[in-house]
């Protein structure tokens, strides 16, 4: 899993209809010193998560496992909201 | 999930007969302000998506949940025609 900043939404009217009413968001991964680092990418979301959080998602097929059974086609997704991160060393 | 622009298609007449009746095009990945990044791939139609159109694209093994896809041999399929996109930074 990885760390990730919420910058944005994307809207989709025509699309899977597995993917129908899940929540689509821009997320920036970010480094544990909470820098971005990497390309942005778009996830589905199963937390209730929003633009600005600070958020940790899984890549692959296991993005979908939260809305088991359904086989929602989706390879990122949002699995936790991040209320702080501590790193030892940091000061 | 990537955003991506479909830039053209691909036509193949020999093919793995999972492929048959399926239509492949050439996306352009994007980051979220429309600007071109990373190289050119070939992905599966799901939602009938077009040249010029903004699209999303999953990727991995995960492509093979899209819509009818079940068992294809694909590693990135077309899942839906972006509307929009708001970034707030």
């Amino acid at each position: 899993m990885q760390l990730a900043k919420v910058i944005g939404d994307v809207v989709m009217t025509r699309k899977d209809e597995n993917l129908a009413s899940r929540t689509l968001l821009i997320l920036q991964p970010l480094a544990a010193d909470g820098s971005a680092a990497g390309r942005t990418l778009v996830a589905v979301d199963a937390v209730g998560a929003g633009v600005g959080e600070t958020v940790f998602f899984v890549r692959g097929k296991e993005a979908s496992f939260p809305f088991h059974p359904t086989e929602v086609p989706v390879d990122a997704g949002i699995v936790g909201i991040v209320d702080q991160v501590d790193l030892a060393g940091s000061s | 999930m990537i955003l991506a622009r479909i830039v053209g298609t691909v036509v193949a007449t020999r093919k793995d007969p999972r492929l048959v009746s399926n239509k492949l095009l050439i996306a352009r990945p994007m980051d979220p302000h429309g600007k071109a990044e990373g190289s050119y791939l070939v992905a599966v139609d799901t939602v009938d998506a077009g040249v010029g159109e903004t699209v999303l694209i999953v990727s991995g093994s995960s492509a093979r949940m899209a819509s009818g896809m079940k068992d294809c041999p694909i590693d990135a399929a077309i899942v839906g025609i972006v509307d929009a996109v708001e970034v707030s930074d």
